[in-house]
Parts: C-alpha cells; sequence; structure tokens
C-alpha cells in the first residue's frame, strides 16, 4: 500500500502552512465588506416578493423621509447603465444578464426593485422595509418536473451520438432510472459584498468579493461605457466562492449606480437570504440514464438525457451529459441535453459544476448495473476503463484512474465490501461501501505575472488572480522559491488586484495550471536578467541581495507571460479523482453516517501538499452537503425559497465529517506546463455524492436518486 | 428592523411593571428574539432586559424537598454541563445538548427556550401567509413544504411545530413552571404550559403577557439509570428535529414499573405519550412491547403530505429511543 499524503490532522500535515494562515485567523486579513473610509454610505436592497409581472406602482415616500437617507434608486430614477441600452443599428439580443433598475418589468422573486442608501447600514435597512410597491402578477412557473416538456436544446449542446442511438436497450443486462440533483446553493462563508466609489465622472474603484478582478472590471467598463483602464478592482480576499463570484451579479451594478446617485462611495453587502437570490446556485436538474452490460459486465450501450433550470432571461448551460461520453470505454453513446427556463434567477456553475450533476447520474446508474451483473462496481470500472478519449479517439495527456481505484480501494477497506445489501451489521447499524469516480478537463490559459527582486532579497511576484481560498499564493509562493532558490519567507505574492499584471479568473480549477508556469517565466526571466548583470561565469542561484547592492540597484524586475499550451490539440487532458465511502445505516430511522472517506486525485504534481490536501478535504465535504443535505426549497405557489437561511439549509457540520484520507497519485502530467500540475478542485466533488448515494445502498438497500438522502428517504 | 427602547429594570417587581404594558418584550438571551426581530416577524417597542435579575440559580435537592429548580435564567449550557443534573435528570442534560450548536447553548437560557417561537419558514416569512404572525391571513404550510411540520394536535388554522429539545425532556420530567405576574406566582404544569394551536395559533402557551418566568421546578424521581433522547434529524448536530423522542423507564428485574414519553417535532408542544406510557407498565422491557406502545402513541397522527413520513418515523423513533433507555442497544 502506498502511502498518503498527509492523511493525518493538518498540525502534523506536511508541506507549507499556508502563506496567509495567520491573517486568516487573526482576523487581519481583510474582505471587501471591511473596508471603510470617508463618506462611505450603505445600500440595501430591496426584492420583489413576486415571482413574474410588472411593478405598478413603487412607494418610496417613507423610505426616503426615514432617517439617514440619503437616496432610494428605482427604475423610475436610475441613472441609465450605458451598457444595458439598445445600439443604434444593432438588434437587440432576445436574453442576457438582468438589466438592473432597467424596467417595471419581474423575473423572479427577489430580484432587485430598488437599492436605498443610507448613512449607516441600520438605517438603510429600516428604510428598506418601509419601500413599497403594487404589482401585477402574471403566473409564474419555477418548477423543472412539471415543465420538463418545455426543454430546448441550448445551442451548440443539445444532442451527440456515438455509435448506435440506445443501444444499452438490447444488451442482456441493463437499468434506466431517473436521477434529480435539486438546486443547490453555494453559500460560501464570506456574504457577497462590493463597495463602489466613483473618483471621477470616468473613474471607478471597487472593492469586490469577485474570482475575477479583470473580468469585473471589463464588466463594469462596459455596462457604464468607460475605459477599462479607468476601473479598478480590488479584491485582496474572498471568504469561499466556489463559482459564485464568477460572474458580475445584479448588486455589484446596483452599488455602482447608487454610488453614481449619492456622490459618495456605497456598500452593499448580501443577506444570507440574498444570497439565495442574487449570486448563482448549482441549477435543479432531471436525468435520465440507460445503460446496458454484456454477462462479464463489458458497456454496449450509454443514453443520458438531462433538463437542466435557467432563468427566462438567460441561457446558463454546464453540460451534464459529458462525463457519459467520455468517462468508460463505450461504443455507442447518445446524450441529450435541454434547458427549461422558468422564472427564477439565472444559476451559475457551482464547485464541479455539470460534471458533479452528471456524475451523480452516471456513478449512480453504473453502481445499479453492478448489482444487476452481479459483479464488484470497481471491477466494472476497470473492465470498461478508457485508454484513449472515447468521444475523440486521442491519446490522454496522462491517466492514472486505475492506480487510484487501487489506492482508494486498498485505504477504505473494500475488501471487506460484501456484494449483497443488509450483510454487514455494526452495532444496530448496516455497514455499506461505496465508490464514485469524477472526471474534469485540465485547463489552462494565459499569464502574466511580475517578479521583483528588491534590495533586501525580498521576492515580490505580483498578478491580477484571485484567491478564494484554495491557497494560490501559497503554492505560487513554492513554486518561486524553488525556482529561485531561496526561503518561501523571502517571498510576497501579491493578487487579487486589476492593476497588477492579467490572469485568468480562478476558476475551472486552472489557476495554477496558469498562472505557475508564469511564476516560472518570471523567475527563469528574472534569474537570467541576475545573469547578465553578472556576467560569464555567475552561479544559477547567486546572492541576490548582494548582486544588487554590487551593482547599486535597489531593485530588479521582470514581467513574463506564459500562454494556454497547445496540449489540448494532441491530446485529451483531464484530472481525475475517485472517492471510496464507509456509511452506516440505521434502517429504522433512515440516519446515515459517513464512517469513513478515502479520497484519490490523479491531478498531476503536487505543489503544496497540505493547501491540496485541504482542497480535497473541502471538495468532499462538498460533495457530502450535495448528497446528505443540501437542497434550497422552493414553494412553487410563490416561487419564494423556503429554507434561505443557514439554520434550515444545512451544510454539513464537524459532527457529520469523519476522518476523510486524502490522497494523491502526484505524478506530472508533462504535457500540461512545466511542473506538471493539474487542477484538482472540481474532481475533489466530482462523484462524491455518488459514492454516499452507492454506500447508503450497498448498506441497508435503499437506492435514493433524488438527493438529498434525508432520513426520509432511506428509513423503513 | 424598526427602532425601540431598550429598558433594564431593577428588580422582577419593576420587570413585571414594564411587560404589563403592550409592545414590551423581555429579552434573555436574545438567540430567538433577535432572530425575529430582524426579519420583522416582531417588531416590539420595548426591549426589556432580565438577564441581571436573580433568576440563575440551580437548586439542590435539599431534606424533604425531593425537587430541583432551575432559574429562568440557567443558561442551556450551565443546565447541560451541571453535575447534578446529570445524575439526576441525564435525559434533561441530553435533550440540551442535543439543541441549537455550543455558542447558542452557552447564550440561551431556559425561559428563552421555552418561549422560543416556531421554525415554519411561512412564519418567517413576512410576505407569505401564517395565522400564528398575522391571524387570518392562512397557514402557508398547510398546502406547501411542511415536512417539518407537526402530525399531532394541528388545527386547521396551524400545524407549525414547536422546535424546542429541552421542553420535550422537561414534559416527560413532569416539571412545573413557577411563573411571577402582578397578582403574585402561580405554577403551571409543565405538559399544559404550552398549548394546541386550534382557532388561536398566534398564541404559543399559557403564559400571559404580563407574566415572567421565574423557575423550573422538577421531581426528582427513579429514572435515571434508563433515560434517553433520540433526536433524528437532516445533520448530525445543529439541525431542529424531524423527530425527537425522550424516553425514561424505571426497570425492576427487566419489568417496567414506571415510563414516562414524550415526543418533539410533531406538535405545537412537547407531545407526551400517556396512552404508550401507561401500556409499557408491568412488561417487560423488550423490543416487541416497544414497537407495541410505539404503536399506540401513533393514534390520531395525521401527515399533511410533506410530513407523512413521520407517521412511520415517529414509532421508528419511539421504539429505537425506548431501546437505548433499556439499554438494548
Ligand atoms: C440556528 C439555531 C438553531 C437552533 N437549534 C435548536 C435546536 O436544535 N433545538 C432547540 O431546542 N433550540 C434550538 N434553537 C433555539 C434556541 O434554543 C433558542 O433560541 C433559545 O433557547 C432561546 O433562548 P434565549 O434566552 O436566547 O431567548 P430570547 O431570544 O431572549 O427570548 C425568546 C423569547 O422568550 C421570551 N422570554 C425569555 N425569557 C423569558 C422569561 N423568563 N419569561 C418570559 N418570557 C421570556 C422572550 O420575550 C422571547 O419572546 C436554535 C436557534 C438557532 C438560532
Amino acid at each position: 500500500m502506498k502511502k498518503a499524503i498527509n492523511v493525518t490532522m493538518p498540525s502534523s500535515a506536511e508541506g507549507m502552512s499556508r502563506v496567509d494562515g495567520r491573517l486568516k485567523v487573526t482576523g487581519a486579513a481583510k474582505y471587501s465588506a471591511e473596508y471603510t473610509m470617508p463618506g462611505l454610505t450603505y445600500g440595501v436592497l430591496v426584492g420583489s416578493t413576486i415571482t413574474k409581472g410588472h411593478i405598478l406602482t413603487i412607494d418610496t415616500k417613507a423610505a426616503g423621509r426615514a432617517p439617514g437617507v440619503l437616496a432610494v434608486v428605482t427604475h423610475l430614477n436610475s441613472p441609465k447603465v450605458p451598457g444595458d441600452q439598445p445600439e443604434k443599428g444593432k438588434p437587440v439580443p432576445d436574453k442576457g444578464a438582468l438589466k438592473v433598475f432597467y424596467d417595471n418589468k419581474i423575473y423572479y422573486n427577489g430580484q432587485p426593485i430598488a437599492v436605498v442608501v443610507a448613512d449607516t447600514f441600520e438605517r438603510a435597512l429600516y428604510a428598506a422595509s418601509l419601500v413599497k410597491a403594487q404589482y401585477k402578477a402574471e403566473k409564474h412557473i419555477t418548477n423543472l418536473p412539471d415543465n420538463r416538456d418545455k426543454g430546448f436544446a441550448p445551442r451548440g449542446e443539445g444532442v451527440y451520438k456515438r455509435g448506435a442511438a440506445d443501444a444499452w436497450q438490447s444488451a442482456p443486462f441493463k437499468v434506466e432510472q431517473e436521477y434529480i440533483v435539486p438546486t443547490v446553493t453555494h453559500n460560501p462563508m464570506e456574504l457577497h459584498a462590493i463597495i463602489a466609489r466613483w473618483d471621477a465622472d470616468d473613474k471607478l474603484t471597487v472593492w469586490d468579493k469577485t474570482q475575477g478582478v479583470n473580468d469585473t472590471r471589463d464588466d463594469l467598463a462596459r455596462l457604464f461605457k468607460i475605459p477599462a483602464a479607468n476601473v479598478l478592482v480590488h479584491s485582496q480576499f474572498v471568504g469561499g466562492a466556489f463559482g459564485s463570484a464568477l460572474r458580475t451579479w445584479p448588486h455589484e451594478v446596483a452599488a455602482v449606480l447608487a454610488a453614481k446617485v449619492v456622490s459618495k462611495p456605497v456598500k452593499v453587502v448580501l443577506s444570507r437570504a440574498d444570497m439565495f437570490t442574487s449570486v448563482g446556485y448549482r441549477p435543479f436538474t432531471w436525468q435520465k440514464i440507460g445503460i446496458g452490460a454484456t454477462a462479464d459486465g463489458k458497456l454496449t450501450g450509454i443514453t443520458h438525457e438531462a433538463a437542466g433550470q435557467t432563468s427566462s432571461y438567460e441561457n446558463f448551460t454546464e453540460g451534464p451529459v459529458g462525463v457519459s461520453q467520455n468517462m468508460y470505454a463505450c461504443p455507442n453513446v447518445n446524450t441529450k441535453y435541454n434547458l427549461v427556463s422558468l422564472d427564477i434567477a439565472t444559476p451559475t456553475w457551482m464547485r464541479g459544476p455539470g460534471e458533479a450533476t452528471g456524475a451523480f447520474a452516471l456513478e449512480s446508474a453504473l453502481d445499479e448495473l453492478s448489482y444487476a451483473v452481479n459483479i464488484d462496481p470497481l471491477e466494472l470500472r476497470i473492465k470498461n476503463y478508457a485508454e484513449v478519449e472515447p468521444s475523440s479517439g486521442k491519446p490522454f495527456s496522462t491517466k492514472f484512474l486505475k492506480e487510484a481505484y487501487q489506492l482508494g480501494a486498498d485505504h477504505i477497506g473494500w475488501g471487506d465490501r460484501k456484494q449483497v445489501p443488509r450483510s454487514v451489521k455494526q452495532d444496530g447499524w448496516y455497514v455499506g461501501y461505496g465508490m464514485g469516480s469524477g472526471m474534469f478537463g485540465a485547463y489552462r490559459s494565459g499569464a502574466t505575472v511580475r517578479a521583483k527582486m528588491m534590495a533586501d532579497g525580498t521576492l515580490i511576484l505580483q498578478t491580477a488572480v484571485s484567491d478564494i481560498g484554495p491557497g494560490t499564493g501559497t503554492a505560487m509562493t513554492i513554486i518561486a522559491a524553488e525556482q529561485m532558490n531561496i526561503p518561501a519567507d523571502k517571498i510576497r505574492f501579491e493578487l487579487g488586484d486589476s492593476s497588477l499584471p492579467p490572469a485568468p479568473t480562478q476558476g475551472g480549477s486552472a489557476t495554477v495550471a496558469s498562472v505557475g508556469p508564469a511564476v516560472v517565466k518570471a523567475c527563469t526571466d528574472l534569474k537570467e536578467k541576475f545573469q547578465k548583470l553578472i556576467g560569464n561565469g555567475g552561479e544559477d542561484h547567486p546572492d541576490y541581495a548582494k548582486v544588487l547592492k554590487e551593482h547599486n540597484l535597489p531593485s530588479l524586475e521582470v514581467t513574463s507571460s506564459s500562454d494556454g499550451g497547445n496540449g489540448m490539440e494532441k491530446y485529451a487532458m483531464n484530472s481525475w479523482s475517485v472517492h471510496f465511502v464507509k456509511v452506516l445505516v440505521n434502517a429504522a430511522t433512515g440516519v446515515v453516517k459517513i464512517d469513513k472517506v478515502a479520497c484519490v486525485s490523479d491531478c498531476g504534481k503536487v505543489i503544496s501538499p497540505k493547501t491540496a490536501r485541504s482542497q480535497v478535504i473541502g471538495g468532499a465535504i462538498g460533495g457530502i452537503g450535495m448528497a446528505l443535505m443540501e437542497e434550497s426549497i422552493i414553494d412553487h405557489r410563490y416561487g419564494r425559497y423556503i429554507n434561505n437561511n443557514f439554520a434550515d439549509y444545512h451544510v454539513p457540520v464537524n459532527a457529520d465529517i469523519p476522518q476523510i484520507d486524502a490522497l494523491f497519485i502526484n505524478k506530472p502530467d508533462p504535457i500540461i506546463n512545466v511542473m506538471g500540475a493539474k487542477g484538482m478542485a472540481e474532481i475533489a466533488l466530482i462523484g462524491m455524492a455518488a459514492a454516499v448515494a452507492n454506500a447508503v445502498y450497498n448498506a441497508c438497500g435503499k437506492r435514493v436518486r433524488d438527493l438529498p438522502i434525508t432520513p426520509d428517504k432511506v428509513m423503513g | 428592523m424598526k427602532q425601540f427602547q431598550y429598558v433594564r429594570p431593577a428588580t422582577i417587581q419593576a420587570a413585571l411593571d414594564v411587560i404589563s404594558k403592550p409592545g414590551s418584550k423581555i429579552i434573555a438571551g436574545g438567540t430567538n428574539l433577535v432572530d425575529l426581530m430582524k426579519r420583522g416577524v416582531t417588531a416590539p417597542d420595548k426591549i426589556v432586559d432580565i438577564n441581571h435579575l436573580p433568576l440563575k440559580g440551580i437548586s439542590e435537592p435539599i431534606g424533604n424537598v425531593m425537587t430541583v429548580s432551575i432559574g429562568a435564567l440557567a443558561l442551556n449550557s450551565e443546565v447541560a454541563e451541571n453535575s447534578r443534573i446529570k445524575e439526576l435528570f441525564p435525559l434533561l442534560s441530553m435533550a440540551l445538548n442535543a439543541g441549537a450548536s455550543p455558542q447558542l447553548r452557552n447564550m440561551a437560557t431556559v425561559g428563552g427556550n421555552m418561549m422560543q417561537r416556531t421554525r415554519c419558514g411561512y412564519f418567517y416569512d413576512t410576505t407569505m401567509p401564517c395565522n400564528k404572525r398575522q391571524p387570518g391571513t392562512g397557514c402557508g404550510a398547510m398546502e406547501g413544504v411542511n415536512r417539518m411540520h407537526a402530525i399531532f394536535g394541528a388545527s386547521d388554522q396551524c400545524i407549525a411545530v414547536h422546535p424546542s429539545d429541552m421542553c420535550v425532556a422537561l414534559a416527560a420530567l413532569d416539571a412545573t413552571v413557577e411563573v411571577a405576574g402582578k397578582k403574585g406566582k402561580r405554577y403551571i404544569h409543565f405538559a399544559d404550559f404550552h398549548r394546541l394551536p386550534g382557532e388561536k395559533p398566534q398564541i404559543d402557551n399559557n403564559l400571559a403577557p404580563d407574566e415572567l418566568i421565574v423557575r423550573v421546578i422538577i421531581p426528582t424521581n427513579n429514572f435515571s439509570r434508563n433515560s434517553y433522547y433520540l433526536k433524528i434529524r437532516d445533520r448530525q448536530s445543529y439541525a431542529f428535529a424531524l423527530v425527537s423522542v425522550a424516553a425514561a423507564l424505571e426497570i425492576d428485574n427487566g419489568i417496567i414499573k414506571n415510563a414516562r414519553l414524550a415526543m418533539g417535532g410533531v406538535a405545537h408542544k412537547p407531545w407526551r405519550l400517556f396512552e404508550a406510557e401507561q401500556f409499557l407498565v408491568g412488561k417487560t422491557a423488550s423490543e416487541e412491547n416497544f414497537a407495541k406502545a410505539a404503536g399506540l402513541a401513533m393514534k390520531g397522527a395525521v401527515g399533511h403530505g410533506g410530513n407523512s413520513f413521520k407517521l412511520k418515523l415517529a414509532p421508528a423513533t419511539i421504539t429505537e429511543a425506548l431501546k437505548h433507555a433499556a439499554g438494548l442497544v
């Protein structure tokens, strides 16, 4: 058995600790909502209480007269957002981002209809409660299962076919089942927040929770028709996002508008309830899988259909059926993906996005098939292992999933699993084992890094990337320390600011793979510059401070870029994961306890073992939440969320989380980049929910196909 | 949040004077009241802080006084961790520890716990109908999302449940509530403290608006060796009960001499299972008898769709709790 990296508690984990850990645990790290400045005012949003229709009248008199109120901005008095106005000679697109305070139309419950600005937060909050709107409501739909017939194929992502369609039907062993992933809300601990300040008519500064300062800058520049260079976005610390801060949302635009109206900086912090309607969510998705195999477990066909919800004003797609196209070597695969427009806000990517949704269905169906064929579910996967990418025939850059299967199976004690449910009982609880696998594209894009060696030997690295929690600064510091051969505490990595050299938005598990090579390049270029100074015969890692002193230089700097690479032209590139779960189930009360988890990641070289481990544990916990408890529940009669708070929307607490072993294959991918490092964030969650569901079935014989797996679905 | 006045009366008598005026509300730990104020569910003109009043103590049984008294301001965490309570009434300690989170239990008081309001989502959302919040507007939960709601004693006006865990144990332990009013003290049997919704769901309990909870009195008993609080919920901690059961048995040579059973998460008040208790007396402590008792307990239960699973979960939980209490698991 291989030794796992960091299976023990963090205090004894190998590797460097977070560079910003101390700042975070002492409260010294400053998040967007924590900034203050002269003249700061506070904005509170008023949300629509109907789900579809339009505003007839909106009474802001009482609010406007309330103590401390500076302005009440609605569609009736808001300054125009130039980028939202129709352009001459150009057709008006029929769909697009919600236009804030644009007209009286209501597209979803909770849509901002006003922002009240006051001198204190409390006064703004009180005044916001005084804004009264009269509506003309229309019949709305918010329920996907009842409206699946209204589904339509999104452009370019509708159907896929390889081999014969519906070939599974003629297989000797087959399963056809429907699976539901409900609406799940990102709910990072940090509420979304922005401070907007106009420094001049065409100059804007924001402190904003965002996964991409450059995207936010470009969005705001486009919307307010000012040069991008005049928009400054600060987002130094982000307290989790999971995708919710991947785009610019209405509350950000509202804050910028409000700041224009009051000519003062305006801070808008969403409430927890607002988080359910304002910053996206994992869309409710219905899926159906038909899957067939021969008696010895060779897959003959997979048919995977999905219908995911989107808003009425925008199409959001996330390709949930993609996993069925490429996870296993199967000659016949056909998939179909539909969107259903509902009267609800637009969803967005949430950790693992469509792959996590799709993998719940595929990996559950495979498990069901394993019982139909009566073959160990792990063996079934090994039998259908894809050696090349099934859809394209391209070789994989690297794929060590088979090794991952073995490592995880050893760690969980897969050998103790019995094929027949209800076979093992321990202190009155049924014991079950389950597994689920995941894959996610290994993406990489261009990035630029400035590296500056200071006279005292401190290296400052700068790039505009965000760090939403995974430990980007830590990983980059480790890379630079190795490149420059200096101690990590001599390195300062500065990020989260749009004035720094450009870097991609933090998303799609691509940050280390994209920014890492730019750090390597910058370090290489900087060393070269030192070499030039020293002249012939200089050593590779000189005493930088000494060299600067000798040459009477205050510092030496370079700005270097790396591109997105072209590996994908010849190779299929993915990160891979497998999750093994042991559960205890009380069959009478339906209570499920996770007893042990082993997650194996095949994500190329692990740059920062400690934060990588945290990343995997976080993903596994997210997956356990998705499996057992997370669901944003709407009362469809009203179109309103009914559990939009942290008492009723359950995320796992410590008591739900057992030992989680994070294991890594840790073999570099030579194609992706010079470090050989691929993403590991999404794969930490993809496949986890199915692993839990499969373990529950193995324990007690209850197959739950609609998440979350709450006691009522398991008992009896 | 509406602006309000904050007062801190010096004595219990002074506090009683203030709360006799409409629009005033007592604040103890504030863990429920402040949430309700933030959501606009309640909007008092005057907050009456009682935290400094002498209502904290936990008394020992002395001499022939075979009771323990717990002050209304005793913290949930203090009571749960008190060594005498753990020894005499482990059921109460278990129930308290099953509620909320350590942080909340460190703020929450016994009086506040009893007076906490339902967690029904329709009650909390002021744009929704709710007869409890605004009589006459209808019950949003009746045909809505009612997974958490009552299967016993509901009315067509309201199917909300009382969310407390502590109260389920206190109901099982035959506690008495001492309340103070302008006219003096009075005592309410715990099982009669909370009420069923009937035609007046806006009224949670039988405490008059101008009264204050002083303490809770628990008679000593012989249940300490065979008590168990089992709470079934959507996560392992920090979630309200789908169903919870407080089970207390007095077992002599395998025969049940005395039994107390109460359920949480199923009614507008802690739900005592009198018939099941009586059935168990004189029976052997066996899974079979426990299941029979559980069956009797379910008489009159009604599901409303989303919560109909409780018709099955409740008896399973009763049986399981009794098994734990009897030491069969
Ligand atoms: C997220 C969350 C989860 C929770 N989970 C649980 C759970 O699982 N189980 C559970 O049982 N509880 C749970 N609770 C509720 C918690 O137990 C209550 O909020 C707490 O017990 C209330 O006590 P308090 O002292 O803070 O009351 P306060 O909020 O101060 O007051 C509540 C009410 O009691 C009245 N009051 C207070 N003291 C007196 C008195 N002496 N006489 C008359 N009236 C009085 C107040 O006027 C007010 O109306 C949870 C709460 C939260 C916020």
